[in-house]
């Protein structure tokens, strides 16, 4: 409406902040949550060996050492950069949203700044302070306190992150209970917090068991050792994995009937929720599976096969991840801005005098036979492309042929009805904003995509203005 | 309608900001002072390694010394990253539609900055770690930093086009993609001014790095003593800050004199005495030969400090000119827009009206009509199948039909799944079967 409208036309707008958020959290759980404290205790126990065998307690440290390499690389570089990332995609994705979102969660926003900065320098320090810190037995035990003040810390920071993107998935309170701890009190919080705490710990386990794998000779001393320690840390977190699991999955539906009554409306939520068990099961499964045999046979661990655990516990996080996928709702704050960007408060205006003529970026007032479908690329492009495509994913062709039938023609009248009343029907979408020659039109433009499929472009490529992409007229 | 087009003015985000604007502007032009500052010296390292790397092809003490500052990057490249959030967030709150405006029209451009600029860290690293294992190889160690050097040669072009861009909105209409918004007038005048800029902190933090008391460096230099090193930085800041003589009065000529005043005339005038006064100190310092980090070096730093502090507040003030006018139309036009919004809100059937029109009609239809005609029809199929055979079903079983509108299942092949509605309540669904299982479907 009154940005430029950006819009990927296959991958979709929320795919890409979705998968740069899911990268970002693989990341923070698995190589710093999880991963720090697992290190640290590595430290620890080459500190502890290094009084009675020195050669072999140097060896643990540089194992320690190596391991925080990677992940100091990682994240500070991939993990720092889609932290950013979430950021540009979203204000990319939904300008107005975010934009007034950023209005209202300015100071929760600083604090998690606060906190992610805080943790990358501590991380830093951490790792660069490390060959330092192998010179005396006391800078030595300084370092591991510091790792074990690190571990607590980016739990910590995972902590209040929770709590802060609990609170923002319910603006719709923003205005009634004003506070940030609104975020703890919701009811999805703890269930969040037991399950990404031993997740975290089993994913980095995971990671450090292929890189443990890897990093280690064959006739390395203390590789029996090391393999055993890492599989028993894994073996220690899966049980209680599974349990946050459970007690997560148990409380998914109820907290979506309290909370978001639509999200379990859909087919693709009960498809995701059936599967999350299997995932679970399957995840805990491996996790069991490979823990035991490093545990009990830790020299005959196969390298090459260590990459399916770490495969299956980022899929077991991402699958629980897309929770945030399903919630949808028409309003991005509660009562105020819908899911297109568009003010609740607006709608008379845009339903009587028309959308296109209060828009900044459409130049069309009045619609003629002329600029019909023109027109209703425009009405596409305002009111359904945050959340749809043409012809690629969430496609809205392919939704009208899903309903009437696949390559049958689409029925003009059965679409404008269906359109009038989407958010009774679909209640995650929000009310059609247009007046009735708009409805006429964005029929017309669907109805032309079905039969000629032609790419809509966005203002990354085409410019501000919505003018002049689809100048035909309707043939038939 | 022609007008809009040359000079679109959108309406303004209708929320109050979270702070008096002063502060955010304070909060803004602060934070971003100090994660340019952290960029400076990461552009400026990488490209001095590169340069003594190749300097070390022939004398192995400009290697070393190349490997010394490389070593530096590691926290200043991390700490740009993350420092990067706060004036990013500033920004977005202070001039949301200008600022969003400008990302959208170069979308792809301003979103490959995640991926490149994590990729140009990693092959950073690669350079960084790998120093010893290529020592036989030397050109193909200085060819890995080359591509994380251009990437952050080329990537501010990025952020420049942005921030140019949004001060333009006149000219938002002649944008088509990111490379037609690069060539606006003052991307390139900036991007200079930005070099020699990292170039000088470069040199200058490099000096004190080098100067330290406690400086030993990591391998042993041949020849070179801490004191040439102060000496090349030193006169690095010298030749690059002398060099902003030329580049920044091009910036300044070149700046679209629609955002330019006399206040901002006079704040850059400002800062560049301050510069002047620095270079005149570094060149004694220079003649001198006396590398001491004393006060008299302080006073440098100081006066550079208050160059920098004023040649943001100047960018500053040239956007806040810039974009007076349109936000003053973009206010206007907001309130109008506003106003008329209530009006439409007055054109709406009063409440009391509906509710009379509502309750002539059965409750139960009303949510049929809204929520089940779109794709029921009486005796035709639909989306789903006709009434006539879909209420008989349930004739004597209400329960079971509540039962299916909340949580339907799956019956006929041929058709789609339908819709549940688990957001209807016990009475509205009550309602809805009364009226399904008592109409007359044919
Ligand atoms: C807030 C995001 C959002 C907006 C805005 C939106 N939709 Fe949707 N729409 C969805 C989602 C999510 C689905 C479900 C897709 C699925 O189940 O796979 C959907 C499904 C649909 C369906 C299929 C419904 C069914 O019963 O199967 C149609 C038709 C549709 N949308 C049309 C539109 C039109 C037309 C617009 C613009 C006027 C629009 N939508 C705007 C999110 C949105
Ligand atoms: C998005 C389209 C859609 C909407 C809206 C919709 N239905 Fe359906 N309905 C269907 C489809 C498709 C079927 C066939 C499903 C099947 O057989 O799997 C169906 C089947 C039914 C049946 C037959 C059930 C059976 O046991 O065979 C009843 C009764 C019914 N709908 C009632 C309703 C009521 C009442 C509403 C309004 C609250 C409603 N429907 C809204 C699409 C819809």
């Amino acid at each position: 409406m009154d940005f430029p409208i950006f819009h990927l036309d296959f991958m979709g707008n929320r795919m890409l902040v979705a998968v740069i958020a899911i990268l970002h959290v693989v990341i923070n759980h698995g190589l710093a949550v999880g991963f720090i404290p697992l290190v640290t205790w590595l430290e620890y126990k080459g500190f502890v060996i290094n009084e009675r065998r020195h050669a072999d307690g140097h060896a643990w440290d540089e194992l320690a050492r190596k391991l925080m390499f990677i992940g100091f690389i990682i994240t500070t570089t991939v993990g720092a950069l889609t932290g950013v990332g979430i950021w540009f995609a979203a204000s990319l994705a939904n300008p107005a949203s975010i934009g007034s979102l950023v209005r209202v969660f300015y100071f929760a926003w600083f604090t998690e700044w606060i906190v992610f900065m805080l943790e990358v320098v501590f991380i830093m320090i951490y790792f660069l302070t490390w060959k330092k810190s192998v010179t005396s037995a006391h800078s030595k035990l300084r370092h591991i306190r510091f790792g074990l003040a690190l571990s607590i810390f980016s739990w910590l920071t995972m902590a209040i992150i929770v709590a802060i993107l609990g609170f923002m998935m319910d603006p719709g309170n923003w205005l009634s209970k004003h506070t940030l701890l609104q975020g703890f009190a919701n009811p999805i919080y703890l269930p969040q917090l037991i399950f990404r705490t031993p997740v975290a710990m089993m994913i980095a386990g995971t990671f450090i068991l292929m890189a443990t794998l890897y990093i280690l000779k064959k006739d390395s001393p203390i590789k029996r050792e090391a393999v055993k320690t890492v599989s028993a840390w894994i073996m220690r977190w899966t049980p209680i994995a599974a349990v946050g699991a459970f007690i997560y999955y148990w409380q998914i539906p109820r907290m979506m009937i309290g909370n978001l009554p639509v999200a379990i409306a859909t087919q693709q939520f009960q498809d995701w929720y059936n599967s999350l068990l299997w995932v679970g099961v399957f995840a805990i499964a491996v996790g069991f599976i490979v823990s035991g045999s490093g545990f009990f046979f830790p020299t005959r661990l196969p390298r090459p096969l260590m990459v399916i655990p770490v495969v299956v516990s980022v899929l077991f996080l991402g699958t629980f991840e897309r929770i945030r996928e399903f919630i949808r709702k028409p309003y991005v704050i509660g009562n105020y801005m819908y899911a297109n960007g568009l003010l609740a408060d607006d709608y008379p205006l845009y339903q009587q005098n028309g959308l296109l003529s209060e828009s900044t970026w459409s130049g069309i007032c009045t619609i003629t036979p002329e600029n019909e479908l023109q027109a209703g690329e425009n009405v596409f492009a305002i009111s359904c492309t945050r959340c749809h495509t043409t012809h690629g994913i969430n496609s809205i062709v392919w939704n009208f042929e899903r309903m009437y039938g696949a390559g049958q023609p689409l029925n003009p009248d059965a679409m404008k009805a269906y359109i009038k009343q989407m958010h009774n029907v679909r209640t995650y979408m929000p009310p059609f904003p247009g007046n009735d020659a708009e409805l006429d039109a964005l029929v017309a433009y669907i109805i032309f995509e079905q039969k000629e499929p032609t790419t809509l472009e966005g203002a990354q490529l085409r410019g501000p203005s919505l003018f002049g992409n689809l100048d035909r007229k309707v043939t038939n | 309608m022609n007008m809009i087009m040359q000079i679109p003015v959108p309406k303004d985000i209708s929320l109050p900001l979270p702070l008096p604007g002063g502060v955010l502007m304070g909060i803004l032009i602060f934070s971003f002072l100090l994660h340019i500052l952290f960029i400076n010296l990461m552009l400026g390292s990488t490209i001095l390694t590169f340069w003594f790397q190749l300097k070390g092809l022939k004398d192995s003490d400009y290697d070393v010394l190349a490997r010394e500052i490389a070593a530096t990057i590691t926290v200043n490249k991390s700490m740009g990253v993350v420092l990067g959030v706060a004036p990013l967030l500033s920004i977005n709150v202070l001039y949301t539609i200008y600022f969003y405006s400008a990302n959208a029209m170069t979308g792809y451009a301003w979103i490959s900055i995640v991926p490149w600029v994590a990729l140009a860290f990693l092959l950073l690293y690669l350079h960084k770690y790998t120093w010893d294992r290529f020592a036989g190889n030397r050109s193909f160690h200085i060819a890995i930093l080359s591509l994380p050097m251009l990437s952050f040669l080329v990537i501010p072009f990025i952020f420049l086009t942005n921030i140019n861009l949004m001060l333009f909105p006149e000219r938002w209409n002649e944008v088509h993609g990111f490379l037609s918004a690069l060539a606006l007038p003052n991307v390139f005048p900036r991007y200079f001014h930005f070099l020699a800029a990292s170039l000088a902190l470069t040199g200058l933090f490099l000096f004190i790095y080098f100067g330290r008391k406690t400086y030993t460096p990591a391998h042993a230099f041949n020849r070179l003593q801490q004191a040439d090193l102060q000496q090349m930085m030193l006169n690095l800041t010298l030749g690059a800050t002398g060099s902003q003589l030329i580049f920044g009065p091009l910036l300044f000529l070149t700046l679209p004199s629609k955002g330019v005043s006399w206040s901002l005339f006079f704040v850059i005038v400002g800062g560049v005495v301050f510069a002047l006064a620095a270079l005149v100190l570094m060149w004694r310092m220079q003649v001198s030969g006396n590398m001491a980090i004393n006060r008299r070096f302080m006073l440098i730093v100081a006066s550079l400090t208050v160059t920098v502090g004023f040649m943001g507040t100047g960018r500053h003030i040239y956007r806040e000119n810039a974009l007076r006018t349109h936000k003053e139309l973009m206010a206007a036009r907001t309130k109008t827009h506003q106003e008329a919004a209530k009006k439409a809100h007055e054109n709406l059937p009063l409440p009391k009206e509906t509710q009379e029109l509502l309750s002539t009609i059965n409750p139960g239809q009303e949510l049929f009509q809204s929520h089940c005609a779109v794709c029921h029809a009486a005796a035709t199929r639909l989306v789903g199948p006709p009434m006539t055979e879909a209420s008989a079903i349930y004739a004597a079983n209400p329960e079971a039909l509540k039962k299916w509108i909340k949580a339907p299942g799956r019956k006929r092949p041929d058709y789609p799944q339908m819709t549940g509605f688990p957001q209807l309540t016990d009475q509205q669904l009550t309602d809805l079967s009364a009226y399904v299982l008592g109409n007359k479907w044919n």
